[in-house]
């Protein structure tokens, strides 16, 4: 509630003191923000959408490739990152509505579990990266794919072409991923910041508002990732059972 | 600041606050819009340079003045500095960014920190660019095409595509500023069908800025991969598809030809409606067909890989389509002669800029439907034929536009008045140079000469030598400009708010504007180009 003593700033006009001057009221400030981080997100969209037009292309040409390469990945790391992301997301839209009714300690609460989702999914995708260069399974020179066997032991695999081409836009599709959730991570702790010191509340809440929208859309780009890269070898391109 | 003047000082957004970090950590979108001028001017002329070292080696058959890798080098920056650095940003980000917000009745862009940002990341990735042509040199050609860009090429191939990827946020950044502040900070009274439609052909390129940008950013960033990681997307060696390359990069740059000339024609608009005294003929198609160029121009792409061993049946749709783009072309063409037809039109030197940009884009537009029909661009297909057409649309269009917009605006921008008859002069100067320079290089392609090559048969040097001339020609064309304009700058006379008679709310307020555009707020109750028909004309 904007009380008397919240109006700052200029005799003349009192305003908001976070009203930018360019803009005639808080309302219009928050309309021409969430427009603006949608029509970001649009670019985003169409950013990842030339990797997936190469995936779409590729797949069609090797399809045999693509579900033995798909094989190799891990379903589980990668469907336990998916369901971290799908909590994120939850605990990030609770720190929204937080922020909307003013409630500084939900905001901080949820804002830090987002953190952990988000840190985390960086963490496994950490280990998951780096089971695959211990399998040799890096495009490039040091490509040399191995398989864990049963035994533990590591066997040269064999995988048709095309496999390398999977795993060079595995990483490259989850490597600009993962660096979109960095740049999430930073973002919230920055917003984390500002809800700490008590910024936020019913009359202003357009950073977290925007944040919350960044942070869904880089969730929603991974639940397109998971069924593409993971799902797609998980039942096919073993041995036949 | 000691300046000497009959009317009252009044305090522009040029005089306060004073000095270089007031400048340089501005948010107001006039400055901003006067440092991209600054930084465009220099590109142009770097751009300009590496063209002169391509015509002074055409002079003669041989290729006796350079070698092969270094007019490799020299076509290649030429292409890279003048699409990326000089016309993809030049009219959105001076005019554009200058007369948005004026022509909106509001006092910035919506985002005016990230404007800023965006001529930071601007100049960053022209400086890596930059540095790479004296550092390592790029002889891909701007089209980057693999497998020798991502593999074979020895020149700096990687950091160069990283300059492009970080211009290309500026170009971003500039697009998502003006779409939201043309859908939320319109003045009162200002529906979308009173607005200018410079605005709206702003909007339209907004659109494809936002939409097309992303997607050479990530091929360029898949050819650095490719080349840093040895990654394989496009090696066939490992099943990779050099040809996707080439998709993914005119799947962006063909959209990005319409980013280069959607602003030209919004700046004609503006032009024909203000020397012609009339409502535009036609307000509703010419601002529909800006939308519809965008997109539109987003189904054409194919059009550039007829021989690359695309399907014929894909060829032939994007034939057809291609078509289809220069509908909307013409119609504003039809709409602005139709504007012009019975006006009250004057010869000022806009209108010269006006006259020259129909003829040399009718041209341009035509020519590119010799192309888009498969069968001929079978023969046509690099060969400077080609290279005519685009400079016809980019040079004899959108330069020509840019160039009458910044004289029309000239005035508001900065106060000052240019000599007039100078401008004539450089109108008439350019138009020369520019027929003299690319006309006979249609003739060139027609005879069969490639493109991007030093050496040519004897018998078409004739040609080469006219091409040579008009581009001195054009040369001194652009650089008179350059003279006369800053002159104007200390020597000029003051101007009035409105020097032109002209309709439109940029002229409602002080030449040059105060910082916060208007002194009051902006309510709007009459159409765009409310001329009166008596032709009553209000200067001053």
């Amino acid at each position: 509630m904007l009380t008397g003593q919240d109006m700052i700033g200029h005799a003349d006009h009192p305003h908001h003191p976070r009203l930018q001057h360019h803009f005639y009221s808080m309302e219009q400030q928050l309309e021409a923000s969430i427009l603006g981080m949608w029509v970001f997100l649009v670019t985003e969209i169409m950013f990842f959408g030339g990797l997936f037009m190469a995936y779409i292309v590729y797949r069609t040409a090797y399809p045999e490739a693509w579900m033995a390469s798909s094989h190799e990945l891990n379903v589980y790391m990668g469907g336990a990152n998916t369901l971290v992301l799908i909590c994120s997301s939850l605990t990030m839209a609770l720190a929204v509505r937080s922020a909307q009714i003013g409630s500084r300690r939900g905001q901080i609460i949820n804002l830090i579990l987002t953190i952990v989702f988000g840190v985390t999914f960086l963490v496994v995708k950490y280990f998951e990266y780096k089971a695959k260069f211990d399998h040799g399974l890096v495009p490039g020179p040091h490509w040399d794919p191995h398989e864990v066997l049963a035994n533990g032991s590591l066997a040269p695999l064999s995988l048709p072409l095309g496999s390398q081409i999977f795993f060079s836009l595995y990483f490259i599709m989850t490597g600009i991923h993962a660096a979109h959730m960095v740049a999430g991570v930073v973002l919230m702790l920055i917003i984390l910041v500002m809800a700490w010191k008590g910024r936020f509340s019913a009359d202003y809440y357009g950073p977290v508002e925007i944040s919350g929208l960044y942070w869904h859309f880089v969730d929603i780009v991974w639940i397109f990732l998971f069924p593409l890269l993971y799902l797609l070898g998980f039942h096919f391109g073993g041995p036949p059972v | 600041m000691h300046q000497v003047v009959s009317t009252p000082v009044r305090q522009s957004y040029l005089d306060a606050p004073y000095g270089v970090a007031a400048w340089l950590l501005t948010k107001d979108h006039k400055r901003i819009a006067v440092l991209y001028m600054i930084s465009i001017a220099i590109m142009f002329s770097l751009g300009a340079v590496f063209a002169a070292g391509v015509r002074a080696e055409l002079l003669t058959p041989k290729g006796d003045l350079l070698s092969a890798d270094m007019y490799n080098k020299l076509f290649t920056m030429h292409g890279v500095v003048m699409v990326f650095f000089f016309l993809v940003p030049s009219i959105p980000a001076t005019l554009g960014n200058f007369l948005i917000p004026i022509m909106c009745g509001t006092k910035d862009l919506a985002f005016p920190r990230i404007n800023l940002l965006s001529w930071y990341l601007y100049i960053i990735g022209g400086l890596i660019v930059l540095a790479t042509a004296v550092n390592g040199g790029l002889d891909t050609g701007w089209t980057f095409y693999t497998p020798y860009s991502s593999q074979s090429s020895p020149t700096n191939v990687t950091v160069a595509v990283f300059g492009v990827f970080v211009a290309g946020f500026s170009s971003i950044l500039t697009g998502f500023n003006f779409i939201v502040t043309v859908h939320r900070m319109r003045a009162p009274g200002l529906t979308w069908f009173r607005l200018p439609l410079f605005v709206w052909a702003h909007y339209a390129t907004s659109l494809v800025m936002i939409l097309g940008t992303p997607v050479i950013a990530i091929t360029v960033l898949l050819v650095g991969l490719e080349r840093a990681l040895h990654l394989g997307i496009f090696d066939p060696k490992v099943g990779g598809d050099p040809v996707l390359m080439q998709h993914l990069f005119w799947f962006y740059s063909h959209p990005a030809v319409y980013i280069m000339i959607l602003p030209g024609m919004g700046v004609i608009s503006e032009l024909v409606a203000a020397v012609s005294r009339k409502q535009i003929f036609g307000y509703g198609f010419v601002a529909f067909s800006s939308l519809a160029i965008a997109v539109i121009g987003f189904l054409v792409w194919g059009h550039h890989l007829f021989l690359s061993s695309q399907s014929i049946y894909a060829g032939l749709v994007f034939s057809f389509i291609s078509m289809l783009v220069a509908v909307p072309s013409a119609v504003k063409t039809f709409n602005w002669t139709a504007t012009m037809y019975k006006g009250s039109v004057t010869w000022e030197s806009p209108t010269y800029f006006v006259i020259g940009f129909m003829g040399l884009f009718t041209i341009g537009g035509l020519t590119g439907l010799f192309l888009a029909t498969m069968g001929m661009d079978v023969a046509l297909h690099d060969t400077y034929f080609v290279i005519a057409h685009f400079h016809y649309i980019m040079v004899g269009g959108a330069v020509m536009a840019f160039m009458g917009g910044l004289h029309f605006w000239w005035p508001k921008m900065f106060g000052k008045l240019y000599p007039e008859a100078w401008a004539k002069a450089c109108a008439i100067l350019i138009f020369i140079g520019f027929n003299l320079t690319f006309f006979p290089q249609f003739v060139l392609g027609y005879l069969g000469m490639p493109r991007r090559y030093y050496s040519y048969p004897d018998e078409l040097q004739v040609w080469n030598v006219l091409s040579t001339a008009g581009a001195t020609i054009l040369g001194l064309g652009y650089i008179l400009p350059m003279i006369y304009l800053t002159y104007s700058l200390f020597k000029g006379a003051n101007a009035p708010a409105n020097p032109w008679g002209a309709k439109g709310l940029e002229w409602t307020t002080a030449s040059p504007p105060p910082t916060f555009n208007f002194e009051a707020p902006v309510v709007v109750d009459e159409p765009a180009y409310n001329y009166r028909p008596s032709g009553e004309v209000i200067v001053g």
